[in-house]
């Protein structure tokens, strides 16, 4: 190793490197497209976000009074819609992956960076269509489609939708197909598989599930449009058809799904647990294969959600086995992230937070798995909002406290700026609290009985629905202010240093916003993951030098 | 309802509702529990390990096989313990007991009709004796819908084209919700109803008060007539150039292919909707379908028709209990034929 010298940071970055719109619609740079996906996803989340608050409203008294029950149908399928297939699962991997995964490993960019800026017009084109669907009349099937509702029965825009999550599939299909490529191929030279940070563990897994799974739902939708088009008689009975068949395409993808958002939000708790403990992760290859075996076991479970259904009790039995089976890596990453922490030096700034937060959470959504996986329970519990409470703890409660934890996490590194942490903080316990206070009265509603997707209910089951209409309140100002502040930073935060927490990572040994290739010259990994070291040896590996002359 | 009502579990009141609490009690036992110790330590490494100095450097750890084994395989050997017990639960839900006494229910947006072997029909109601197993047949004229009754624990999701079922056997008398737990378009939350559990004689004198109506078996026997059954299967199902009918449900049936499938619901609904996708041995293609010519009900009365079919002993399509004087000579004319011919 040569002298260390303090380097000179570039003015020119990623971001100034070159100005106008269409420097931007026609960039290859994997940074940029992560920030075309991040504003995307952003707005996608409001738009699900304002259904959200609809239904919670509609839900404050026992009658159905503030909307119309078409209304309120529409309503909650298009917030399922939305919020599954056009913000969770894009967020981690098409964000915070697309920024970060050729970063870590040490790569200029992506394998494929004209596919990588294809995705993102793909996902574009499927969400405006979807947008279409919204605005012509609306979907009111639930997300799920089940069929012979959406293809029989339904009077809504269900093709225009489908056509919507048929296209966006595509996009998902390159973004894995980019990862999993460059994982492959690109990483610097010394970073061995086992050198490298677990959100690329994690990403790997997701992107076998993403090409794997998406084909299905694809193939699954497009069915759908064909029998209600032209009546071909797939899920029909009167022609021949079986309706159940379709849960079976439905959840063999959709249950995996859930897997894409949870283990890239599970790779961002991996970095945030590991590095703001100044530990490394306690049983590196656990954590890490653990990805995969719950990436694989997704696929043998979907079964778990047709348990009255009318599927034979015996594939009841077995798809219950399996769900059990796969609660077992899961349960591996939270016992080892624990140990991780164990005589560690834990700091508590707003990522951090994020990650206890999330463990806390998944834990509780996790464990109410447990509740579902075990036949005789979930015959009662199933089609509750015990599922509602449930699914939310792992979406919300996992992959955006993953992702919200992330994205402050590398925050300074994609924008150059400090966001204000005292904020951050702030607005973190505030979305833990909204976040129980809405969900968690939702698990003794469900075992008490009360259906999901119900527009009036019956009235013991208000106080229940006044808790979470109350926490989804708090939940919705605890998600606006991040959105201001982070905004906010871009223009009046303090100017980020290339490495403000002096970590070992890759991504922290370039300046903060990197130039566009990433790296001044191609870094040579001699460090294991997650080694933390004294500053001066972390502060950054490149050189930088202007070889642009500076902007006057 | 009139039982009263205690936060966090919903009324029980059938003889599995308490098997389920009890494993739900042990779920949440065993979750709290994890959820605590997980938490405990969490929070008491948090707080013990914060950091002091902000140029500290932990010493690196190496993983241990040890505590990764224990903590995969104790997790493993607890959930197996949920499974056996889950499944266990579960096989008693699904398994009707030979001796339940039928009722059919057919769902449709955005109500549930309800027809007891008896005859009587209900919507959004259903009437049932405590003390008694009652075993559901159910099937859907449109979308699935699905049979939840909370205070039994009980659901199942209704598919067209097909027959699902449920039984319960309830213990104390009361009027519990009924739940359409499937998502069905836009009623979906008005497709509610109850289940009313009465005491044995309360039900007697309600089946007494409800005389008008023709049991299932005898409308299905009409239906039998109109449709023009009788020409091939023969005015008491003794058959003809269809196969005979007689004594035939819940039999194996010897099919053209060299299969034998048993004569059950599904199989005598699919013989009736779509005739050629299961010849039995000896038959030509002959019979035209008869799909969209009988509505579910109708179905479900021939069904109990050819169910009657059997003899006088088959309890299924029995009275549940002795025979209310007027209640409806029926049942008995409709089993005669079976009877005489044997």
């Amino acid at each position: 190793m040569e002298e260390f010298t303090p380097p000179v940071p570039s003015k020119i970055n990623y971001i100034n490197a070159q100005y106008g719109l269409k420097s931007w619609l026609l960039t290859k740079d994997h940074k940029r497209i992560a920030l075309l996906y991040l504003g995307s996803i952003t707005f996608f989340f409001f738009i699900g976000g304002i259904y959200a608050m609809l239904i919670r409203l509609e839900l404050l008294t026992p009658q159905g009074d503030l909307l119309q029950s078409t209304t309120y149908n529409k309503v909650f399928t298009q917030h399922g819609i939305i919020m599954v297939f056009f913000f969770l699962i894009p967020s981690i991997p098409a964000t915070l992956g697309n920024f970060l995964v050729p970063m870590m490993i040490g790569a200029k960019d992506l394998a494929f960076p004209r596919i990588n800026l294809l995705s993102w017009y793909i996902y574009m084109l499927g969400g405006l269509i979807t947008i279409y669907a919204l605005l012509a009349g609306g979907v009111d099937t639930g997300w799920t489609f089940y069929t012979p509702f959406s293809t029989t029965f339904s009077n809504s825009y269900v093709v225009a939708a489908g056509l919507g999550i048929f296209i966006n599939g595509f996009s998902s299909i390159l973004t894995g197909l980019n990862f999993i490529v460059t994982i492959h191929t690109m990483r610097a030279p010394g970073m061995t598989w086992f050198r490298l940070p677990l959100f690329i563990w994690s990403h790997y897994a997701t992107s076998l599930v993403m090409i794997l799974g998406t084909p299905v739902i694809a193939i699954t939708v497009l069915l759908v449009a064909f029998e209600r088009v032209a009546h071909i008689g797939i899920f029909d009975p009167a022609v021949g058809g079986d309706p159940v068949l379709f849960q079976h395409l439905f959840w063999f993808y959709s249950h995996p799904a859930v897997y894409i958002m949870i283990l890239p939000s599970m790779g961002v708790v991996s970095e945030l647990i590991a590095n703001f403990s100044r530990k490394n992760i306690f049983g590196y290859s656990f954590v890490a294969f653990s990805s995969l075996a719950i990436a694989v076991f997704g696929f043998l479970v979907w079964g778990h959600h047709l348990f009255v259904s009318g599927q034979s009790i015996y594939a009841g039995m077995i798809f219950s086995f399996l769900s059990f089976a796969v609660a077992v890596p899961s349960a591996i990453k939270v016992f080892n992230w624990t140990a991780t922490l164990y005589k560690g030096s834990i700091s508590f700034d707003t990522p951090m937070l994020y990650a206890l937060g999330f463990i806390g959470l998944f834990t509780i959504g996790g464990m109410t798995g447990l509740f579902l996986a075990t036949l005789g329970v979930d015959v009662h519990v199933t089609d509750t909002y015990f599922i509602v409470a449930h699914f939310h703890y792992i979406m919300v409660g996992g992959a955006i406290f993953g992702y919200l934890g992330g994205l402050h996490y590398w925050w300074p590194k994609i924008s150059g700026r400090m966001y204000p942490d005292g904020w951050g903080r702030f607005s973190a316990l505030l979305i833990f609290a909204g976040f129980n206070l809405t969900f968690f009265p939702q698990f003794v509603a469900g075992y008490l009985g009360m259906p999901r997707r119900y527009h009036a209910y019956p009235p013991e089951f208000q106080v229940f629905n006044v808790l979470s209409t109350a926490g989804a309140s708090i939940l919705a100002v605890g998600y606006l202010i991040p959105a201001i502040y982070l905004v906010w930073s871009m223009r009046y935060g303090k100017v980020a240093p290339g490495n403000p927490w002096n970590l070992p990572g890759l991504e922290w040994r370039t300046q903060s916003p990197p130039p566009t290739e990433n790296f001044d010259y191609t870094p040579v990994v001699t460090w294991e993951a997650y080694e933390f070291a004294p500053p001066e040896e972390t502060e950054v590996v490149g050189r930088f030098r202007d070889e642009v002359p500076e902007k006057v | 309802m009139q039982t009263p009502w205690i936060p966090f579990i919903p009324p029980s009141a059938s003889t599995l509702s308490d098997k389920v609490d009890a494993l739900y009690f042990y779920l949440v036992g065993v979750t709290i529990f994890f959820t605590l110790l997980i938490w405990g330590v969490l929070g008491f490494f948090v707080i013990k390990y914060r950091r002091r100095n902000r140029y500290e450097i932990p010493r690196p750890v190496a993983g241990s096989l040890k505590l990764e084994t224990m903590w995969s395989v104790i997790p493993f050997i607890i959930a197996m313990t949920m499974f056996a017990w889950g499944a266990q639960v579960f096989f008693q839900l699904w398994r009707p007991p030979a001796n339940a006494v039928e009722v059919y229910v057919v769902g449709k947006q955005w109500m549930w009709k309800i027809q007891h072997t008896t005859g009587q029909r209900e919507i959004n109601e259903l009437h049932v004796p405590v003390g008694r197993k009652i075993k559901l047949i159910m099937t859907t004229e449109d979308v699935i819908h699905a049979f939840f009754v909370p205070a039994f624990r009980i659901k199942a999701d209704v598919v067209p084209g097909r027959y699902t079922t449920l039984w319960f056997e309830a213990t104390k008398p009361g009027r519990y919700h009924l739940f359409c737990a499937e998502y069905c378009g836009m009623n979906h939350s008005g497709m509610i109803g109850s289940v009313v559990a009465m005491e044995p004689t309360e039900f007697d004198s309600w089946l007494s008060g409800n005389t008008s109506q023709q049991s299932p078996a005898v409308a299905g026997q009409q239906i039998y007539v109109t449709l023009g059954c009788v020409s091939c299967h023969g005015a008491s199902g003794e058959g003809g150039r269809g196969p005979a009918l007689e004594g035939l449900f819940g039999k194996q049936v010897f099919l053209n292919n060299g299969q034998t499938v048993v004569a059950d619901e599904g199989y005598v609904r699919e013989s009736i909707v779509n005739p050629q996708a299961k010849l039995v041995n000896g038959f030509g293609p002959i019979m035209p379908t008869f799909q969209g010519q009988v509505s579910e009900e109708q179905l479900l009365q021939i069904l109990a028709f050819i169910k009657s079919l059997q003899g006088e002993t088959q309890p299924t399509t029995a009275r549940p209990s002795g025979p209310v004087p007027g209640s409806s000579p029926a049942p008995a004319a409709a089993a005669s034929p079976g009877a005489v011919n044997r």
